[in-house]
């Protein structure tokens, strides 16, 4: 069949590869293809409505991503070669790669798996599609994360068995929590809860501080993973708001809802990123920014301007944005402090900021640090010098909905605990702020199920009775090289070998080979 | 408020006391000693008496706080689930009223974490 014009137009393209895909079905009712896209009580009248403002479609989605792929790889190769990992700034900063690894990847996976569902479970050919490309971005994201980083498995401890440790380690609950919540919700609260909440309004939050904390610290292989997912990012970030805005318009019964769930995901999201705010303040050795300057720009500057651009449909800004923004003054050295007291527990090292870090966060925190934080690290490093450092003994409270130790302070009083405690159905349950408690009250059943890792091991479901037993066979995390003190660790003392500080010890096999 | 859902949903506590083989669990907070990150989470018997709660359960964890050297359980002011409580070191735990997930709250005036800072 000869034709004048083999090349489609980029419009004609997009329309046969994506709008045309679609068809009307014919001997099954809609309902029954679609069975989620109802019962959430969304309002969708007109799936055409729908802007997709990329307009990518699958072969140049493909063209693209190979490219990214070939250029990544032959820098990750060259990084392995040349034995990047010498070049960081201090091996304190592999510390932010275990949390990463083990804690962020693993979403991208949950995410790919989440994107994959929901571009099913929508009719509307446009939304499918762009799902379908977030989902294959989200599994190419997770896989080059880890080819990223398993340069520095060969090298330092703690990144052995990253994806089982997602799935057992008590802190590693909490991410797994937040997208285990947004994964058994409908398509349009996973939407709300990913694409808007954490891919639009908080990404900068994540994605910034881990890559510029890469550029900063010498390590080109983060670095080069960030960029190449960047362009990545954009499309996602677009999606956000796109489905934002296509629910508001489509029906006015959609703002509640879409409000409660804004209120929920910025809260979840939240509390997800303290973990973030304490790899900022505490485990960069070349600080990019303070994590409460890092919320000003990020969410109070940005997510400002969003929130009001948003108002003309009647949204307002997340509920418990107030108790957010008074917490930019805490989080990290509440949530350092848990850490450094459960480092028994956790698959990195923790450790006292140096004399220089501590004058840096008074600087940073010229409010709290001194007057709440500072005696703390102090003391410790005392008992530390004393040979007695500082380890908590017994497990903690945690919060039904993030899973985080209840560890959070009073937004308007840094010295008690924001505490909240109700009754459901004859049982108790505690939270660690006004923000989680309102979140299991509106879907208790859903929270009730809480996998909660302190409760699995006193009901005796993570093999041992004690902690040792629990953090060597359940969480397989070896003791005495993954976990405890940074100083004098194997690690260090590698690294110190490898700067040729000090011979390297015996017992350490790792970098012999 | 209940869950939104395709089918009738309902769903059965994860923590409910039979889960925890004849035992039950308790949290402690200590106020203004933020040193111990967040209120701690004990397993015990529900027929232990108090006394022997607080000596040998709680004693031991906050045994690394310089405060507790001063601490006396009897100059406690105690809340239970936030209400006044005023201990029986021979009652049980049961029997006291601590249910499974209850707390237990210490405020204990002139002791105010290292340094006064609540920590």
């Amino acid at each position: 069949m000869a034709t004048k014009n083999k090349k489609l137009s980029l419009k004609d393209k997009y329309q046969y590869l994506t709008r045309d895909m679609a068809w009307e079905p014919s001997y099954q009712k809609k309902e029954d293809i679609f069975p989620y896209e109802r019962f959430e009580g969304i309002k969708i009248t007109d799936w055409d409505k729908w802007e997709d403002p990329f307009r990518l479609t699958m072969d140049a989605y493909w063209k693209y991503q190979a490219e990214k792929e070939k250029k990544l790889y032959a820098i990750f190769d060259a990084f392995a070669q040349n034995n990047g990992h010498q070049n960081i700034s201090d091996a304190r900063y592999v510390n932010a790669l275990k949390l990463f690894l083990t804690g962020v990847s693993p979403l991208e996976y949950g995410a790919f798996q989440g994107y994959a569902k929901v571009g099913r479970h929508f009719s509307g050919a446009g939304a499918r599609v762009a799902c379908q490309m977030q989902s294959i971005d989200e599994l190419r994201h997770v896989q080059t994360q880890i080819h990223a980083m398993s340069h520095y498995n060969k090298h330092f401890n703690g990144l052995h068995d990253f994806a089982h440790m997602h799935d057992r380690v008590w802190f590693l609950s909490v991410p797994k929590s937040f997208f285990d919540d947004a994964r058994s919700a409908g398509p349009f609260e996973f939407l709300t809860a990913i694409s808007f909440s954490f891919e639009y309004v908080l990404t900068n939050l994540l994605f910034v501080p881990f890559m510029s904390g890469a550029a900063y610290n010498g390590d080109m292989a983060t670095v080069t993973f960030g960029f190449s997912a960047q362009s990545d990012e954009a499309r996602h970030m677009t999606l956000g708001l796109e489905v934002i805005k296509f629910m508001l318009e489509q029906h006015e019964d959609n703002v509640p809802i879409v409000q409660r769930w804004i209120d929920k995901w910025f809260w979840r999201g939240y509390r997800l990123l303290s973990l973030v705010s304490m790899m900022m303040d505490y485990m960069l050795p070349n600080k990019v920014m303070s994590w409460k300057d890092a919320w000003e720009v990020y969410y109070e500057q940005n997510g400002g301007a969003l929130f009001r651009d948003l108002e003309r449909y009647g949204i307002r800004p997340p509920k418990y944005q107030d108790d957010a923004n008074k917490g930019k003054h805490h989080i990290s050295h509440q949530l350092w402090s848990t850490f450094y007291q459960y480092s028994q527990a956790t698959n990195f090292h923790t450790w006292i900021p140096s004399e220089a870090e501590m004058n840096w966060l008074s600087e940073q925190y010229p409010d709290t640090f001194d007057k709440y934080y500072r005696p703390r690290f102090e003391h410790w490093q005392k008992q530390q010098e004393k040979g007695e450092r500082f380890y908590n003994n017994t497990l903690p409270q945690l919060c039904q909905v993030c899973q985080v130790p209840t560890l959070f302070t009073e937004p308007d009083d840094p010295t008690q605990l924001s505490h909240r405690s109700l009754v459901h159905d004859g049982e108790r349950y505690h939270f660690c702020s006004d923000g989680c408690c309102d979140i299991f009250k509106h879907e208790p059943e859903k929270y009730i199920q809480a996998w909660l890792p302190v409760h699995q091991i006193y009901q005796g479901n993570c093999e041992g009775a004690d902690l040792e037993t629990v953090v060597a066979k359940y969480y397989h995390i070896n003791i005495g090289q993954d976990n405890l003190e940074y100083l004098g660790s194997p690690d260090h003392r590698r690294w110190q070998a490898i700067k040729g500080n000090k011979p390297l010890g015996a017992d350490d096999s790792k970098d012999a080979a | 408020m209940s869950v939104k859902a395709l089918y009738p949903y309902s769903a059965e506590p994860k923590d409910l006391q039979a889960n925890f083989n004849g035992m039950q669990l308790v949290y402690v907070y200590w106020r203004k000693h933020l040193m111990f990150c967040s209120p701690f989470a004990f397993l015990a018997a529900p027929d232990m008496p108090l006394g022997d709660f607080f000596e040998q359960v709680l004693r031991p964890a906050i045994a690394a706080h310089p405060d507790s050297a001063g601490l006396d359980f009897s100059r406690v002011e105690w809340q239970l689930d936030d209400q006044p409580f005023t201990p029986d070191l021979a009652a049980s735990l049961k029997d006291s009223g601590i249910g499974h997930k209850s707390m237990l709250t210490l405020t204990t005036p002139g002791l105010d974490g290292i340094g006064g800072s609540a920590t």
